[in-house]
């Protein structure tokens, strides 16, 4: 089947994709500038809960450049209500979801009104005129008070606070064993509670949208991971004939899961640029997207594990609190679902139960972030492990070995009914041990524990595994979301041999422009640079499920790959009607068919030139020579890996260093061994982040008080260590290239890294948890006893020094 | 985020910037480096009607041999100051608290005098300047007059200057032959310190014979740990003697939070610990 | 108010409100859209440029506070189709991937260079302690500024950016 002369697949290429954004020649929607482009700016509630009892805009519309101001009451009508595509179970409550509140915000930040100005600054000015009359209402922030039986409620309508509750239990599915009489029956039980702080996804480029409602069509240009779901969504959301729209993606600047949505600025761009019959542009600030773009993460977790004494695990329980916030956005009710699947890991628990109760709070929603869900199960799992090794007094990898599924057990179906299709863990662990320096680390840590040093240094572990590349459709059917989760690829081969290849996937940073033309170059056999692929236009790839979820190489690559492969089935077929010969005596090599045993052959391009004249094709074959594939995949794929981390605790300040980090990770086959690392790099550091700076907090009155990079701590470079990364393979046997997902691996192994690390360091003074993120604070406390597991009130981080920069927005 | 609308005027003399200033009324704002103030603008917490910029008063820029002390103008910028020959030889702890504030790109334009008026006691070069005993020059409609650091500093973000009045220069005492240091503490890098210690100390024939304490973000203002000056004055520049007298370096202070006091005497003890090997 | 600007070379003259940050009189008048808003609060970097030569967040300067001086962005750094040693430098060392912040990077990787010609890595770090970026985790970004400085030597700095064809620069009245 291969091809070039180097094979491509495997080869670090450099991008493609860096030409424009190494020079400042990139096209990011705020770039956009159309001729009568009006500015959209959104007044957004200051309050978390409260009745809209008038709206004044007299003030705010004679202001200049400003051409109209338009309230919820005024977009009622038209506006919809925002889509969530997963009602996870039959009766699960959503509230109706207004872009645009009508008579009541439910979060701090929701939109109520917006000016549309013939300047971004005149917009702006505006809204400080606009008089909003708000009548306050009780505010429910903490999930378990709001569960409570005399709780203020979010939605009164609704009854209830609750929204669903979601069980899979392997003795009733058939999987597995009665978790109940496990832990009846336990030598061991362990009960711990884990909090997975709010995060937010933070991409570094400010949400933008430009709707340009002309030539009787809405050209709709986002910065979103998802143009495809997004046309349909706006479709059903507004009610206009889905080909009367037409969504494209432009360079976008990382999503991480945080533009995987349909937002309330999409739909009100699109009805301001009907109502205006000109352009309208939005464009957010920091502080908006930080107050109003989703969140992730935010459960709290009740995990039992039993085990016998000599180490075996018997039975695993799953209690989980998932915080909605105050609406169901796309995917929010599914994010904690997709966490159902992992809580068993690599390892092999016989029975299994996993309970989580969605919960409604007066907080912005929560939706998808790198992992969704799978990094909360991994944390818990493999704090879990450690805390067993602790009880146990074993060392903890000793335990995670005993337990974890051999490599010569794949094809393995697990407690929670997932047939894992293969993996080493053995193989990982040994070279991450390796290179970690294991056992010195030990003796060090040895040492410091003995001498009382006021640094005292901990190894965390964590052996992960993740489902990915979303998603088998019957699945997603059966787990009742809405869509689908196959791949489609279109290849044209125009007339003089170069290829254009169509995707529906929607890169924002992870390099398909050029993977995918490895991809091609290999099956086809042309040169990398031959090969030009378009992505993110409802226009030219008119069919698509868009990237998240690590799917795109898995199940956009797959199809990519089977459109290549009809490709030449049919240049096959006319290549031995040039060679007069039988389609079976037909090689192809290096993009070259030839009659097996002659010297005659037909390079590729000459046979696409023939399709295209189409001057002598066999009886009944089209001219051209273009496919279509698309691909659903009959299973997700599962890359694995071993994460070890060396952390320093300075017990005076409680600060945390990681010393060293190493990451072996399998993720089946690599394409481009650049591109994989950089995923993993980049997915540390997410990780890394959770477990140390990161958290949104809202302070009682449930304002967000994180609402700038000031406050909320992403770190820089000079916050982050170096990675050690090195890479086992084996194949996926899911797919034809033997690919796994790769983009969510590093965040969902690294945060439980770090955090077990930060314990084992400190276990020895008593300490069992500590709350994330592990502040130097919160670590001094736990260390001196002087609170439990570490937790204190989450506060913001300094943001403009002392200044409170709250509530300031616009 | 954008700047409410505002007047501006770019002065070029100081005399006509405090005319300025006083035709104004308590309605304007100075603007120096702006790395505070724009993006408090911004945010749109403060919005004055008028925006007076002194980047044309040069000879408010540049660090000045003025004797037993350095003049440091107002107007000069934090990346100015860490490479300035004078502030390494006579100031070191000045220079070491440079060194941390905020990031290169802030520092290239952010200001000295510009970082003391604006008195946010998380601010990395206040501790220093109390600590040094430093003196504000302050010119205002009615001539020029000199505030030590210890009355300068009045609240947060409040000084001892009038509205119509400006910060000139400040006179640093020398410390030449000093040990200093400047230990923070923060959560990321470009975060804001949690507390942070400012220490230089002069050691003669293995003795301690001066040591100047100030502490960051352990107040409303930053605070003079002179119960620690005090403790080390005369004592050995050994480890118990600092460890001793940093134990002490909480005493005064108002917080009330025992992880901060906690984190002002490790700091401390760390600082005095690089100062005397430094 | 008239203010008069050098950008990557070539002279601008406009009136602008007091208020405009450079940032948007780059993009929004100019057109230099190839430097980005990432914040409010002087925090991501993105936006970085070099004044005289010397790196800055151009959302925290006033357009009026550039009035006399010489600006570059990221889209003066190529000469002639050629790229800067460090542009080449993070294409080669795959150091970006969405690529939103990597403009700023760039511009504060040369002054950190200019600086300092040979850092290491905690260097390199520390002079990027400015700038935010999601995707890469750094790594990469490190790599390829010390590939850069390898690739500079003896050093970088501002005299790099000056242009060095007068005849390239024109005067421009109203950059819009």
């Amino acid at each position: 089947m291969t091809a070039t002369a180097e094979p491509e697949v495997g080869r670090a290429r450099l991008r493609k994709e860096d030409a424009r954004l190494i020079t400042g020649r990139t096209t990011w929607t705020d770039n956009v500038q159309l001729t009568g482009l009006l500015h959209m700016a959104v007044l957004r509630s200051p309050m978390a809960h409260a009745r809209i009892r008038g709206i004044d805009v007299t003030q705010a519309v004679a202001m200049p450049g400003v051409l109209v101001v338009l309230t919820g009451e005024d977009l009622a009508a038209e506006q919809g209500s925002l889509p969530c595509a997963w009602p996870i179970t039959e009766d699960m409550k959503a509230p109706p979801a207004p872009a645009l509140a009508v008579d009541q915000v439910n979060f701090a930040g929701e939109a109520v009104a917006v000016v549309i100005a013939d300047n971004a600054y005149r917009a702006v000015d505006a809204l400080a005129a606009i008089d909003v009359d708000y009548d306050e209402l009780p505010v429910v922030l903490d999930m378990n008070q709001a569960l409570a039986e005399d709780a203020d409620l979010v939605h009164p309508d609704l009854g209830t606070n609750k929204s669903a509750t979601w069980v899979f239990d392997s003795a009733d599915a058939g999987s597995g064993g009665d978790v109940e009489q496990a832990i009846a029956d336990a030598e061991v039980v362990l009960e711990r509670t884990f909090r997975q702080q709010r995060l937010i996804p933070a991409f570094m480029e400010p949400r933008s949208v430009v709707c340009d409602p002309s030539n009787d069509m809405f050209t709709v240009t986002s910065a979103t991971q998802i143009p495809h779901i997004l046309r349909w969504m706006l479709s059903a959301v507004l009610g206009i004939a889905e080909h009367k729209i037409r969504v494209i993606a432009p360079d976008v600047g990382g999503g991480f899961g945080g533009k995987l949505q349909v937002t309330p600025e999409e739909v009100l761009c699109v009805l301001a640029a009907r109502r205006m019959g000109r352009p309208v542009k939005w464009t957010e600030s920091r502080t908006e997207s930080m107050l109003c773009a989703h969140h992730g993460r935010d459960q709290i977790q009740k995990i039992t594990l039993s085990a016998r004494r000599d180490g075996t695990v018997t039975g695993l329980k799953v209690e989980l609190l998932a915080d909605m916030g105050a609406y169901l956005r796309l995917v929010t009710p599914g994010i904690p679902i997709l966490g159902a699947f992992m809580y068993n890991a690599i390892y092999k628990f016989p029975s299994y139960r996993f309970v989580c109760t969605n919960v409604f709070t007066n907080k912005v929603p929560t939706d998808a972030y790198r992992g969704a869900g799978r990094p909360e199960a991994t944390f818990a799992i493999e704090r879990m492990m450690d805390e067993l090794a602790a009880e146990l007094g074993v060392d903890p990898m000793k335990l995670r070995q005993q337990n974890w599924i051999k490599h010569e057990e794949f094809p393995f179906t697990t407690v929670a009914g997932l047939t894992y299709d293969s993996g080493n863990y053995e193989a990982a662990t040994a070279r991450a041990l390796e290179l970690f320096g294991y056992d010195a680390l030990r003796a060090e840590q040895a040492e410091r524990r003995a001498s009382k040093d006021p640094v005292q240094l901990g190894i965390g572990i964590s052996t992960y595994t993740e489902m990915c590349g979303l998603a088998p459709s019957r699945i997603l059917g059966a787990l009742r979301y809405a869509a689908g989760g196959w791949e489609h690829a279109s290849i044209r081969m125009l007339p003089t041999g170069k290829v254009e290849v169509i995707t529906g996937t929607s890169p924002h940073g992870q390099g398909h422009e050029t993977v995918w033309s490895q991809i091609v170059a290999d099956r086809l056999g042309v040169p990398f640079e031959d090969v030009e692929v378009l992505h993110g236009d409802t226009a030219s790839s008119h069919k698509g499920m868009d990237s998240y979820g690590s799917r795109s190489l898995a199940v956009g690559g797959t199809a990519l790959v089977r459109a290549a492969d009809k490709v030449l089935a049919k240049a096959r077929t006319l290549a031995a009607h040039m060679m007069e010969c039988d389609e079976g005596d037909v090689d192809f090599t290096a993009g070259q068919f030839s009659v097996r045993g002659t010297g005659t052959s037909r390079a590729l391009g000459d046979v696409v030139l023939a399709a295209h004249v189409a001057h002598d094709l066999p009886d009944g074959m089209e001219p051209g020579m273009d496919a279509d594939a698309t691909f659903d995949p009959d299973n997700f794929s599962y890359p694995h890996g071993t994460h070890l981390c060396a952390a320093e605790v300075d017990t005076q300040t409680g600060q945390v260093k990681i010393r060293s980090y190493v990451a072996v990770d399998d993720v089946g086959t690599v394409v481009n061994p650049l591109i994989v690392d950089g995923q993993v790099h980049g997915g540390i550091a997410q990780g890394i982040a959770q477990a140390l700076f990161e958290e949104a907090v809202h302070d009682e009155d449930g304002t967000l008080t994180t609402a700038t990079l000031a406050d909320y701590l992403v770190p820089s470079a000079a916050d982050l260590p170096s990675f050690t990364t090195a890479r086992t393979a084996t194949p996926a046997t899911s797919n034809p290239l033997g690919v796994k997902g790769v983009g969510e691996a590093g965040t969902i192994a690294s945060t439980p890294a770090v955090v077990n690390g930060i314990i084992d360091a400190v276990r020895h003074l008593g300490v069992s948890d500590i709350e994330m993120p592990c502040t130097p604070e919160r670590v001094w406390r736990a260390v001196r006893g002087s609170s439990d597991g570490g937790s204190t009130a989450p506060e913001a981080a300094g943001g403009l020094g002392s200044i409170d920069a709250q509530g300031g927005q616009s | 985020m954008i700047p409410a609308e505002f007047d501006y005027q770019c002065p070029s003399s100081v005399d006509e910037a405090i005319r300025m200033l006083a035709d104004a009324g308590e309605d304007a704002k100075v603007l120096a480096g702006g790395q505070s103030l724009i993006p408090v603008l911004r945010m749109r917490l403060a919005a004055p009607s008028v925006l007076i910029d002194l980047s044309a008063l040069t000879e408010l820029t540049g660090v000045r041999d003025d004797g037993d002390s350095l003049l440091i103008g107002a107007m000069t910028t934090h990346y100015e100051v860490q490479r300035d020959h004078l502030v390494h030889e006579h100031a070191r702890l000045l220079f070491a608290a440079t060194n941390t504030v905020a990031d290169p790109q802030v520092r290239h334009r952010g200001t000295f005098g510009g970082s003391l008026a604006h008195a946010d006691p998380a601010g990395d070069l206040l501790a220093p300047v109390l600590a040094l005993d430093a003196v504000m020059i302050i010119a205002g409609p009615n001539g020029r007059r000199e505030v030590p650091a210890a009355e300068f500093f009045v609240d947060y973000f409040t000084t001892a200057l009038a509205p119509d009045e400006l910060l000139l220069d400040v006179r640093v005492p020398k410390c030449s032959g000093w040990g200093a240091h400047y230990e923070k503490l923060n959560r990321v890098a470009q975060a804001w310190s949690i507390v942070a210690v400012a220490a230089a100390v002069q050691v003669s024939g293995g003795a301690i014979t001066q040591a100047r304490v100030g502490l960051t973000n352990m107040g409303s203002t930053p605070v003079r740990a002179r119960a620690v000056e005090d403790a080390l004055v005369g004592q050995p520049a050994t480890p118990e003697a600092i460890n001793a007298a940093a134990e002490r370096a909480a005493e005064g202070t108002s917080v009330g939070d025992d992880y901060k006091e906690n984190l002002a005497r490790v700091l401390c003890g760390r600082a005095l610990t690089s100062a005397v090997t430094a | 108010m008239h203010i008069s600007v050098n950008v990557d070379g070539v002279r601008h003259a406009d009136e602008v409100e007091p208020r405009m940050l450079l940032v948007h009189y780059l993009r929004e008048r100019l057109g230099k859209t190839g430097t980005v808003v990432g914040c409010d609060t002087s925090n991501c970097g993105a936006c970085t440029v070099h004044l005289d030569g010397h790196s800055v967040k151009s959302c925290s300067v006033l357009a009026v506070q550039a009035n006399g001086h010489d600006i570059t962005t990221i889209e003066g750094l190529a000469r002639d189709g050629k790229l800067h040693p460090v542009q080449e430098a993070f294409h080669a060392n795959h150091a970006l991937q969405c690529g939103f912040c990597t403009p700023g990077m760039i511009m504060q990787a040369i002054d950190l260079i200019a600086d300092d010609p040979s850092p290491d890595d905690e260097a390199v770090r520390k002079g990027l302690e400015g700038n935010l970026c999601r995707c890469t985790g750094y790594q990469n970004i490190v790599r390829a500024v010390q590939d850069a400085a390898h690739r500079m030597r003896p050093g970088a700095g501002p005299d790099a950016e000056r242009v060095q064809d007068e005849a390239r620069a024109h005067h421009v009245v109203g950059g819009e």
